[in-house]
């Protein structure tokens, strides 16, 4: 069955879904990969993001786009709590700091799952745009249009925080955080109030992200289970803290996939992933674009 | 320990001196069960539960079963297969009730049939499929309208031969029931000689199904037969809609399960038009029977109440059904003896409020009475507009037929 269209169109298909990939996974690339936080709450978070673009767009019509901006700010500060919190109750007190605070971070998830199912129900929820549920014809291919504006957003969402991380004061700060914490305690500056600040960041983002998440596809309070595989693989990957390579890796893995589910069968898909994440890993060890 | 006995007594000693004179010599009958209130379940559980509780309701306030009272005893067993063994044995050992009735759904009620079987306990199934075909149990009765395990894939492949269907597309979700309706419906296709030119199987994280219905799209199938379960289904539906199916296919659907409950569809509303799917009952003119709109208008009051699915289609009324088949079989046989109650229920034709309903020897139904309808008409975010009848379509069993088939699959969709 196979044609250089089909296999064109899932080319593509895959660089848009990786681009998407890219934008839920690159918040963890900064609190997994910069701060070394065991943050598997990350796809929990973004389904609650999800949730408040879902609210905003089902009570006041908002668009999910700009809904999902208006949350930022929200997520900033729900981002600073959460990492005062595992901050002060685990990684302040030794070395299995990182072993516990997945315990903390599994709770925490399973505790945003419960809420969001006291408050919403088991029911799926979407939102509705004029962008979603049509295409955009091209030739004979048609390209869903969700797809193209989440394609354009992550890539702008990326750009930035990559951009944000090499440019500014604080970006360069959270790098330094990254790379020797003790050396930034000499100096006199404030490590844990750094990687606060990037722990926010890296929440915020998740708002632009949750939105992506509802527009791409109907949520349900379960779905950051599904996420759980992708956005570590994504991260691991790409190397840790790599926010270029965040985007690179990701779209690898849209690539791969597209072309799996288009040529050889559904099935293989996730096998294909994490194929990828292991051959990857077996050749550089410390990811794509690694340090 | 002390205080809930007390309350446990003060409890019933308030029931009992509430209850009406007509009730008051004799022990109330117990019909024990488990049902899925939380979990995945939990949706169709408790619609279920609304529906056998309306029949309890209905048949006290005509002075009960062999002038007793009828009382249910219902445990959580959260959608869990691990729960249920331990629910029953309590049910049956310690709570000793009269007669048993199954959870809803598959996963649940397969555990309990050993059970069941070497106890020669009654057991009125509740929408599970297949789970006695290996037991061989002869004392299960299912209230599901499914019948013959094939009949499910033949009915949707009748409908799509007559509208000049030739090959066909199967796309399947890699879970157990889905894959159970992909089974038949390959061998099915094979007995007919309609040639399989795409056999997807899904693993259940897929996010997006774009990719998928391209290459569906390019292998130009007739029929596109879609097993899919309610997370993947509202996928599958937009992606279909954005990229596009072909001209060549004829009829879309058969077994996409979510499709029949009222959040589902108006979530989904103008996605689902044309789309041909199963159902077990609808608010069309050939599916209301004695009692039907009595039932459906007590349902509509308590479901608001109750949080429930606000329509109650697919499960309510067949869990009501289910208590007027004990009704009459206890009626008649004028005992609980479940050896007695399973002759009579084997034997007879019962009067439901869901249509005849006759058993062949494994407790499943001797005809399917699952219906194939097609959505029309449909517009965004309208629960109500499902209350109406002509927004689906009955195209089979034939005797329950409101419509013919619209065809191309494209041309229904408008």
């Amino acid at each position: 069955m196979f044609s250089m269209d089909l296999l064109l169109g899932a080319v593509l298909l895959g660089v848009l879904l990786g681009c998407f990939y890219a934008a839920v996974s690159v918040g963890l690339s900064v609190s997994f990969g910069l701060l070394d936080v065991p943050h598997v709450a990350h796809p929990a978070f973004l389904v609650m993001a999800s949730y408040g673009v879902y609210q905003l767009n089902e009570s006041y019509d908002i668009d999910p786009l700009l809904a999902g901006l208006a949350i930022t700010p929200l997520f900033f500060l729900f981002g600073l709590l959460a990492y005062r919190v595992y901050h002060e109750t685990f990684e302040k007190r030794g070395s299995d700091a990182a072993v516990r605070g997945i315990a903390f971070f599994f709770g925490i998830a399973f505790i945003i799952e419960v809420l969001i199912i006291l408050q919403f129900g088991v029911d799926q929820r979407s939102v509705s745009a004029t962008y979603i549920g049509k295409a955009w014809r091209f030739g004979e291919m048609r390209i869903p249009i969700r797809q193209l504006v989440a394609f354009a957003v992550a890539l702008a969402l990326t750009v930035l925080l990559a951009v944000y991380l090499s440019k500014t004061f604080m970006g360069r700060a959270i790098r330094a955080v990254a790379q020797d914490e003790e050396a930034l305690r000499l100096m006199g500056a404030n490590p844990v109030r750094i990687k606060q600040f990037a722990f926010g960041i890296a929440t915020a983002v998740l708002g632009i992200a949750g939105a992506l998440l509802i527009i791409v596809a109907p949520v349900e309070p379960t779905l950051d289970r599904a996420y759980i595989g992708r956005t570590f693989c994504v991260v691991v990957m790409a190397g840790l803290g790599s926010i270029s390579g965040t985007l690179i890796a990701a779209i690898i893995l849209g690539v791969a996939e597209s072309i799996v589910l288009t040529l050889f069968g559904a099935s293989w898909a996730p096998a294909i992933s994490f194929a990828m994440l292991l051959g990857v890993l077996a050749v550089r060890p410390q990811g794509l674009l690694g340090r | 320990m002390k205080r809930r006995t007390f309350l446990g007594g003060a409890m019933a000693v308030a029931v009992f001196g509430q209850g009406s004179s007509a009730f008051a010599q004799q022990p109330p009958i117990k019909i024990g069960m488990s049902m899925p209130q939380t979990g995945g379940l939990a949706g169709g559980g408790k619609a279920s539960l609304l529906g056998i509780e309306i029949w309890r309701d209905d048949v006290n306030a005509k002075g009960g079963l062999l002038g007793r009272k009828v009382e249910l005893v219902v445990y959580d067993d959260k959608s869990s297969a691990s729960e249920t063994p331990a629910i029953y044995a309590k049910l049956v050992d310690v709570d000793k009730v009269d007669l048993l009735f199954a959870p809803y759904a598959t996963v649940p009620t397969a555990p309990i049939m050993p059970f069941v079987k070497q106890r020669g306990l009654l057991l009125m199934g509740n929408f599970s499929f297949q789970v006695n075909s290996k037991v061989g149990h002869d004392m299960w009765f299912n209230n599901a309208p499914w019948g013959p395990a094939d009949s499910w894939a033949a009915s949707f492949l009748d409908l799509a031969q007559k509208a000049g269907g030739k090959n066909m597309a199967l796309l399947t979700a890699d879970q157990e029931f889905a894959q159970n309706l992909a089974v038949t419906a390959r061998d099915v296709a094979k007995k007919r000689n309609i040639p399989i030119v795409f056999d997807q199987v899904y693993p259940p994280n897929t996010v997006e199904f774009s990719s998928i219905i391209r290459a569906l799209k390019a292998a130009k199938p007739d029929i596109v037969y879609v097993a899919s379960y309610p997370p993947d289904s509202a996928g599958i539906l937009r992606a279909v809609n954005e990229i596009g199916i072909g001209d060549s296919v004829k009829i879309f659907g058969g077994g996409m399960v979510g499709l029949q409950f009222a959040a589902v569809m108006s979530n989904l509303g103008s996605l689902l038009n044309g789309v041909v799917n199963y159902n077990t009952w609808l608010p069309e003119k050939s599916m209301y029977f004695d009692g039907t709109k009595e039932f459906f208008d007590k349902y509509t009051k308590r479901a608001i109440e109750a949080k429930v699915d606000p329509l109650g289609y697919y499960l309510a009324p067949f869990g009501y059904a289910m208590g007027q088949m004990i009704e009459a079989a206890v009626n008649s046989t004028k005992s609980l003896d479940q050896k007695g109650i399973a002759k009579y229920l084997r034997e007879n034709e019962h009067k439901t409020i869901v249509g005849p309903i006759a058993f062949s020897a494994d407790g499943e139904r001797k005809e399917t009475a699952t219906l194939q309808a097609q959505f029309r008409g449909v517009k965004d975010k309208d629960i109500e507009q499902f209350r109406s009848s002509g927004k689906q379509v009955i195209l089979f069993p034939d005797k329950l037929k409101t419509g013919e088939l619209i065809t191309p699959f494209e041309a229904a969709r408008n």
